[in-house]
């Protein structure tokens, strides 16, 4: 068959490593956004939307936390000089991430199970909180590190800042930090309309997501405009080779306009249903932009990928892992996100 | 400090902080299951709580666990890319393996930790004893991992590069039985004496509380035959180690010289320099009939191993004798509420055998975390046995004292913390008002739309 990428098991697990980071996105993606919004909690209902956040996120956030892990495993498994190089170059950002990480679920778990009382409550929130700020910008600026280009192997007496900082420390690579963190933010907001159980909270809500999502819009136009400079294989397949992008453009400003459209008409489930594409379009834009490689510019999916039968025997336990994992996980969100409240 | 012990050093606190939860991520679930299972066949409330009151400690537990288990995922490559490039694809199966296993857990702890008064009873049985399933599942893969580092299988080196990589001859690492069994057992020995401890120190302040005696029945269910066990499968390790890692055999028992009919040495000083042990007891030809099943057999000394490729002997012997003595502590322990039991004389009537059980709270942990020593520090100078160096292994990145200090720092709080969460949860008397709150939402009855 002429037509499936050549070679076939590369491409296939590159496929899985980006299906279980949009997985990552969206689901665990909005339990960072869920923090953020404990932070900007406000107003007379500020305890009420805490406690939805809490409720939301409790019985799901470590099973979504898990598609990080897969993404790691696979990604050291299948494309293993990847793994090292990221491992290397973005040592700083990945360690402050992972205490991000860390900070965010225990202080969340601590809370959950400390003191009801407020002053208590209160100093787990503000660390489960900002750790929820802190962690997807992290997370982005490694992103905006590989899309850039700057995750290259270190070189004998290179200079501790042009190995271990100037790769992820760029206004190029700040603004997909920011971007992830709207981003999440804005899929929280949306996802917590639709779990509100009165309409006062979905108002909160509605209005968290509007702003969230025009920030969406800003966040990714700077991107794109910093991308000229910083991240030219970018640059290129969005706006030189249009039509190779175009299509998948097209999908994500529908996606991004019936979002913001269902949420001004409180149409909730609509409007989720449209971020949810509208995230997924800008993954795999992402993923499509810089494809074959992996680590622009030269590091490519053929290059880097581990011995044939390794790759076998991945995608043989991810079939396997699937058929466990899709009703599990039916099921957990079927017992704790029952049917759609419009 | 160098980068390299730098490294190490950030590695070892991290797994000998992550162990902890891990044993109890392993263990708890079997408890909690045990004593819901109790609750519908007894229909005593009592056991309910007592399910309810693990399941809190769990959670607590269980989401270190998780978050330290990441670091962990993300250290391999922060400090070891070269081991990881190296290992990765041939090693990958059971980390992914574990990665599914664990997601189960985790799917259905949530399921169980929210799912009280959401799901039928028998449901939620169900998802603790898939919780308690996935986690000594997802153990014994990450072990498998690390039993190929003892007996690397599955590739040929040509020209110093794996070749011809068979993941699944490296899942099948001689090494994994003796290792998996070994860990497992020391999950549920450390975690349910534990338990059986802190159930103990209650009962020595209140003697005839029904809730803690059934609790620390429960317990020593499962810590007594894990603990008398856990030597057996010690002894099946050592011979494992004797026919493959002569080293770490040498290094655990300070044998110098190579011996025929080599005595077994308890307790201690080895002297490196001069290749001697002072203040040490010998049991004549006890290591070879130990190692070998034969008195005679010849047990090789470090003399027989390069001196670069030595592992730092006081450390690996001293974590030897440790783990040793605290195993042993703990199975006499369990003969002894073994005995009690075969007599039928109450638990709690004998407040020497409640300091007993509290006495071994922390033993078990400490044995762990003393193994982990032996298995580790005995493999040194090598990351992969007899392949690749530690030192070839470690990342480029200077200044590695940095993020030591830092992760001991952020270790130091967490512990501080869990401590703090758990003592108010074992000192305050069952209120069953109070945990209701955290199984039931106050805002959503519980007929409402869950969505």
């Amino acid at each position: 068959m002429s037509w499936l990428p050549e070679p076939l098991l590369p491409h296939l697990l590159a496929g899985a490593i980006v299906v279980s980071l949009t997985a990552y996105v969206l689901l665990a993606g909005a339990d960072f956004g869920g923090g953020v919004w404990d932070f900007f909690a406000t107003g007379e209902r500020r305890a009420r939307q805490r406690a939805l956040i809490a409720d939301a996120i409790g019985p799901i956030w470590e099973a979504n936390h898990v598609w990080l892990i897969l993404v790691v495993v696979l990604l050291f498994t299948c494309f293993p000089a990847v793994f090292a190089r990221l491992s290397v170059t973005l040592h700083i950002p990945l360690t402050l991430m992972l205490v991000g990480i860390v900070a965010r679920g225990s202080a969340f778990v601590f809370r959950t199970y400390d003191s009801q009382a407020d002053d208590v409550q209160a100093r787990w929130g503000r660390i489960f909180s900002i750790a929820s700020i802190v962690t997807p910008v992290l997370l982005g600026m490694c992103v905006g590190a590989v899309v850039a280009g700057e995750v290259q192997p270190v070189r004998p007496g290179q200079a501790f800042p042009d190995a271990f900082v100037r790769p992820w420390l760029g206004p190029f690579q700040l603004a997909i930090g920011l971007l992830a963190l709207v981003l999440f933010s804005f899929l929280a907001a949306v996802y917590l309309c639709c779990e509100a159980p009165d309409a006062h909270l979905q108002e909160d809500f509605r209005r968290r997501a509007l702003i969230a999502g025009a920030l969406v819009f800003v966040g990714a136009a700077v991107a794109l405009w910093l991308s000229r400079d910083n991240a030219p294989l970018v640059w290129q397949r969005v706006f030189a080779q249009r039509a190779f992008a175009l299509p998948g453009q097209l999908v994500t400003a529908a996606s991004a306009g019936t979002a913001l459209a269902a949420l001004w008409a409180r149409r909730y489930a609509l409007a989720r249903a449209a971020a949810v594409v509208q995230v997924c379009f800008i993954l795999w834009g992402w993923a499509l932009a810089q494809y074959p490689y992996l680590l622009p510019p030269a590091l490519d999916l053929a290059a880097a990928a581990a011995p044939e039968r390794t790759l076998q025997l991945v995608l043989a336990a991810l079939g396997a892992g699937v058929v466990v994992l899709a009703p599990s996980l039916w099921y957990l969100f079927r017992v704790f996100k029952g049917p759609v409240a419009e | 400090m160098t980068d390299l012990f730098a490294a190490r050093s950030q590695m070892a606190a991290s797994l000998g902080f992550h162990i902890i939860f891990a044993c109890i991520g392993i263990a708890m679930p079997l408890l909690m299951v045990v004593a819901e299972r109790r609750w519908q066949v007894t229909g005593d409330a009592l056991y309910l709580d007592l399910a309810k009151r693990w399941s809190k400690g769990t959670a607590i537990m269980f989401a270190v666990g998780a978050v330290s288990g990441t670091i962990l995922s993300f250290e391999l490559g922060l400090l070891w890319p070269g081991f990881m490039e190296f290992a990765g694809p041939i090693i990958g199966m059971p980390f992914s393996l574990e990665g599914f296993a664990f997601f189960v857990e985790a799917i259905f702890l949530g399921v169980y930790l929210y799912g009280w008064d959401r799901i039928p009873p028998r449901a939620h049985l169900w998802a603790g004893v898939l919780v308690a399933v996935s986690g000594a599942l997802s153990g014994i893969f990450v072990v498998i991992a690390n039993a190929w580092m003892n007996a690397p299988t599955g590739f040929t080196m040509v020209d110093g590069r794996p070749t011809g990589i068979d993941p699944i001859a490296a899942l099948m690492t001689p090494a994994a039985f003796s290792q998996t069994l070994h860990m497992t057992l020391a999950a549920y020995a450390a975690t349910a004496f534990a338990v059986a401890g802190v159930h103990a120190f209650m009962l020595l302040r209140d003697g005839r509380n029904l809730f803690h005696r059934r609790a620390l029945e429960l317990a020593l269910w499962v810590a007594v035959p894990a603990s008398l066990a856990q030597p057996l499968s010690g002894h099946h390790s050592a011979q494992f180690v004797a026919e493959h890692q002569p080293a770490k055999l040498a290094a655990m028992e300070a044998l110098f010289t190579t011996t025929a009919g080599a005595p077994l040495l308890i307790g201690g000083l080895p002297d490196e320099a001069t290749g001697t042990v002072r203040y040490g007891l010998e049991i004549p030809k006890g290591l070879s009939f130990l190692a070998f099943n034969d008195v005679d057999a010849t047990v090789r000394g470090l003399d027989a191993i390069p001196r670069d490729e030595w592992p730092h002997v006081t450390t690996v012997h001293l974590s030897f004798q440790l783990m040793v003595a605290c195993g042993s502590a703990m199975a006499l322990v369990a003969l002894w509420a073994l005995l009690r039991a075969v007599r039928r004389q109450p638990l709690n009537a004998s407040p020497w055998f409640l300091r007993a059980v509290l006495a071994m709270t922390p033993l078990g942990f400490v044995a762990t975390e003393a193994g982990w020593m032996v298995t580790e520090v005995g493999r040194q100078p090598w990351i992969i046995h007899g392949v690749l160096r530690t030192a070839e292994a470690v990342t480029p990145m200077p200044g590695l004292v940095w993020p030591l200090v830092f992760f001991l720092a952020l270790y130091a709080l967490l512990a501080v913390a869990v401590a703090f969460l758990l003592w108010r949860q074992i000192v305050k008397s069952p209120d069953v008002a109070e945990w209701r709150r955290h199984y039931v939402p106050a805002a959503r009855p519980a007929e409402a739309p869950a969505g």
